[in-house]
């Protein structure tokens, strides 16, 4: 148990801190910081899927007026570190994907560093490429663990028994797509290098951390912590893709590293973001469900095929959420990787949920088809009493009722289909959920400053509400005013912060806040001077270790299919989640709907069309690679019930910026079915899909 | 090659050289240093550049910025005094119409530039009556606005905010 907090500030329903210069636009975010005289710089890209670069011709674009450096790999610097391939840029000859960075071009306007960086001749030793998942290939190996530290696989009784000796039992397969994160700010970088003494290197990066972002910036550098400084107080959006750096930051720095005292700009551009910037492996899903007449599940196992980059490992822990949904005696889940010619896979939004709860989802409803049971009954049906994967009970486990509020604030009861004029209507349920994370490392540092409170942190708001809910937590931690404290966020000169992903940023960075709080009155009282100052670590922080810590969720969706033309309409998303205490209401509910309406496009429109040929996404910009767009979207709305933790946080919160996008795509699929007919079990649901199926 | 071209921005007059592939958007950001328009794309596919040109709406990664010698251009900064705000930007607090606030700039002008297109009657795609002035519906603004991308997915605020400042013009 935890001291919780008693909610003042927390809970109110407080404009954000840093509005007024967002909507002016003048908050700035990593490229446009005001620098003296800065160079432009643009990538050289590799035009081949795999082999390796013999040649670059240079010579001419170097002599070129206004061209400052000509970075490639035949003279760039020797990085320190080259342990993380996708780090160690220009260090070498060969090229594991196509885009991948094979130079850059600095030079005194942009315009310029682009056309010498495209006219640049390269000379390439092609090599056959592999870029083609399949669920077939022979070389399927299993990772040695997958994201977040989680194990690959995991078996408990006997599935294959308890699928032949049930009642009912349903054997699926069903694919999520490839997806691009596709942040609306770029991945860009300011970077300048003192020219005097060891070299200090000043970094404005779009990062979800600026902490974690300089410590790879110096293992690859050889720095120590004392020589970089990262600032990042404003991120245009990451949703994982900002989470740890990318190529493009090691490569802006060694392009300053060429030019002393001279800052250095280089965003990506919206095309090399498909190559660069990290993207959602796409997914393959082998369900099985083993069920009584009743519903109650015997056996559940998903058996998950996804790919990652030869040249360096990611694998999507797609299969977690299987493992602990449901109650079921026999259990399995299994990860296989094929490593291809292909651009690193990263974190995007709810990596490992928000896929793996895709397949789950839509073949519960496919079960409670089969067995003319009612979906929501038959989620009831298999509640756990506890965590079945750890056997701990629930901090908090609230999906019942986020099913049943869901289902009354939506109409669930009566017929889940009709027809209205040329549109067959239907509504869809799936269930969601998010592990409540706390990181290990966050210090929080608060001194009392002319009659203010002035935290500081090195943690980051890339949309989220930082800025405006990290005093709330503050100010009900030291018992005073909100309007009283300043959060001050986004800098290494803060002390050392988390990363913000795996919605843990409001756990983590909260929990330090509240003990550098709590320590502040224990010496100086109720009544500090002036430079009073005491800090606060997470791991100070009271930590449950008895309880299995989870958020959950209820998504429901009305679809409307287009009966002659398969068009496919969401006029209605609804969520009731149950993610403990809401720091403000505003802001939560924002991270909500945004984490909903990404699931309305992960459902509908998104779809990175991979070309195994060449080894690119076709569809590399935003005409082509459809993002829902604002009349794509009817009424969207994020409720939650009023849930009491006390084993979490002191906040009482779990975290909510990734819940939101778990289980919407199952719940539109399985609205499109009940309108259509039609189960569409490879996403997206696009009409052809529907079309000849229609009836 | 340069050009040497004068542009009104934000109520200030300023004479500048560009290369004459600069687009209006990078002699804004990276002669300037104005950086309230901000670049998402650079194709005109995702609206974060927009700014009023000469009182309309415009996608200034599309536009030349020597093809504007002359031109009157509005930001979202320029909207409003220092210390004040326009009833769309206030709207869009009320709101939260937005997270990150990267296309939120873009959005605010593009949103000011519908409520004149609203006020002029200019029709849109889901317009039924072409003959009447059209309605400041949830279906007509969402329309209107979605040339501006918001991965953030504000939209559902997005619109609100737009109808309420439209409403209190």
């Amino acid at each position: 148990m935890t001291d919780l907090l008693e909610p003042r500030a927390i809970g109110q329903d407080l404009v954000r801190r840093d509005g007024e210069l967002k909507v002016r636009g003048t908050a700035t975010y990593a490229y446009e910081t005001p620098v003296e005289h800065p160079a432009y710089a643009h990538p050289v890209q590799a035009t081949i899927a795999r082999g390796r670069v013999t040649a670059m011709d240079t010579a001419a674009a170097e002599a070129l007026d206004g061209v400052l450096a000509v970075l490639t790999p035949f003279n760039a610097e020797r990085l320190a570190s080259t342990e993380d391939a996708e780090y160690a840029v220009l260090q070498g000859q060969d090229v594991g994907f196509r885009g991948q960075l094979i130079g850059v071009v600095v030079a005194e306007t942009s315009e310029l560093a682009r056309e010498v960086a495209d006219g640049i001749t390269v000379r390439y030793e092609e090599q056959p490429h592999d870029a083609e998942l399949s669920a077939d290939r022979p070389d399927l190996y299993a990772p040695e663990q997958v994201n977040a530290g989680h194990e690959t696989d995991t078996a408990e009784g006997d599935v294959a028994a308890a699928m032949a000796a049930a009642e009912m039992t349903l054997e699926r397969t069903y694919s999520t797509a490839m997806y691009h994160n596709n942040p609306l700010e770029p991945h860009a970088t300011t970077a300048l290098w003192e020219p005097a003494g060891d070299g200090f290197l000043t970094l404005w990066d779009s990062t979800q951390g600026v902490h974690p972002d300089r410590a790879a910036v110096c293992q690859v550098f050889g720095l120590e912590q004392e020589q970089v400084r990262v600032v990042c107080p404003y991120v245009g959006g990451g949703f994982g893709s900002k989470g740890l750096p990318h190529a493009n930051v090691m490569l802006t720095a060694l392009a300053a590293r060429a030019l002393p005292g001279r800052p250095v700009k280089l965003a990506l551009t919206r095309q090399q973001m498909f190559f660069l910037a990290g993207y959602r492996t796409p997914t393959i899903q082998r369900m099985q469900l083993a069920a009584d007449s009743r519903g109650r599940l015997s056996a559940i196992a998903i058996d998950v095929v996804e790919q990652t980059s030869k040249v360096k490992e990611f694998a999507e822990q797609t299969g977690v959420p299987t493992r602990m949904m449901y109650a079921s005696p026999n259990r399995r889940s299994t990860h296989r990787l094929a490593a291809l010619d292909v651009p690193i896979p990263s974190w995007m939004r709810a990596p490992g949920e928000c896929p793996g709860m895709f397949g789950p989802e839509v073949a519960m409803d496919e079960l409670a088809e089969e067995l003319g049971i009612d979906p929501i009954e038959l989620r009831v049906r298999n509640e756990p009493e506890v965590d079945p994967e750890t056997g701990k009970p629930w901090s908090s486990r609230n999906l019942v009722r986020c099913l049943r509020e869901g289902a009354e604030r939506f109409g669930w009861s009566g017929p889940r289909a009709h027809r209205d004029g040329d549109w067959l209507v239907g509504t869809g349920v799936a269930s969601s959920v998010y592990p409540t994370m706390r990181q290990a490392t966050s210090t929080a540092n608060l001194r009392y400053e002319d009659g203010r409170y002035v935290a500081e942190i090195g943690a980051a708001d890339l949309g989220t509400g930082a800025w405006t809910i990290l005093p709330q937590i503050t100010a009900d931690a030291l018992g005073v005013d909100v309007a009283d404290v300043d959060v001050r966020i986004g800098d290494t000169r803060y002390p050392v912060a988390s990363v913000a992903g795996g919605s843990s940023g409001t756990n983590t960075w909260g929990s330090a806040l509240v003990v550098a709080a709590r320590e502040f009155r224990t010496k100086f009282g109720a009544d500090p001077r002036d430079g009073d100052e005491a800090s606060g670590d997470v791991d100070q922080a009271g930590q449950d270790d008895t309880h299995a810590p989870y958020a959950f969720g209820a998504q429901f969706v009305e679809a409307r299919v287009n009966a002659d033309t398969g068009e496919v309409r969401v006029p209605r998303l609804l969520g009731v989640f149950g993610v403990g205490r809401v720091i403000n209401p505003r802001t939560a509910r924002s991270q909500l709907i945004g984490g909903m309406t990404m699931g309305l496009s992960m459902a509908l429109h998104e779809n990175s069309a991979w070309d195994p040929r060449v080894g690119q996404v076709a569809n590399h910009d935003l005409a082509e690679y459809h993002i829902t767009v604002n009349a794509d979207v009817g009424e969207v709305e994020a409720h939650w019930i009023d849930e009491h933790d006390p084993y979490v946080n002191a906040m009482g919160s779990k975290g909510i910026g990734e819940i939101g996008i778990v289980g919407t795509a199952a719940a539109v699929v399985n609205a499109v079915h009940a309108a259509t007919g039609v189960r569409v079990r490879h996403l997206p649901v696009t009409l052809d899909k529907l079309l000849t199926a229609l009836p | 090659m340069d050009a040497e071209i004068t542009l009104r921005v934000d109520g200030e007059a300023h004479r500048l050289t560009v290369d004459t592939r600069t687009s209006l958007l990078d002699a804004l950001r990276e002669r300037l240093g104005n950086t309230s328009p901000k670049k998402g794309c650079d194709h005109g596919q995702c609206g974060a550049c927009t700014v009023l040109l000469d009182g309309d709406r415009a996608l200034t990664c599309l536009a030349l910025a020597v093809a504007h010698d002359g031109a009157e251009v509005t930001t979202a900064d320029g909207l409003a005094p220092a210390g004040e705000l326009h009833p769309v930007q206030q709207a869009f607090l009320d709101f939260d119409a937005f997270q990150c606030g990267y296309c939120t700039p873009g959005q605010v002008c593009s949103a000011v530039g519908v409520l004149a297109e609203f006020e002029r009657g200019w029709p849109s795609h889901v317009t039924e009556d072409l003959t009447g002035r059209p309605e400041m519906s949830h279906d007509e603004v969402a329309e209107r606005m979605s040339g501006n991308l918001c991965r953030c997915a504000a939209y559902v605020n997005i619109t609100p905010a737009v109808q309420q400042a439209g409403g209190a013009r």
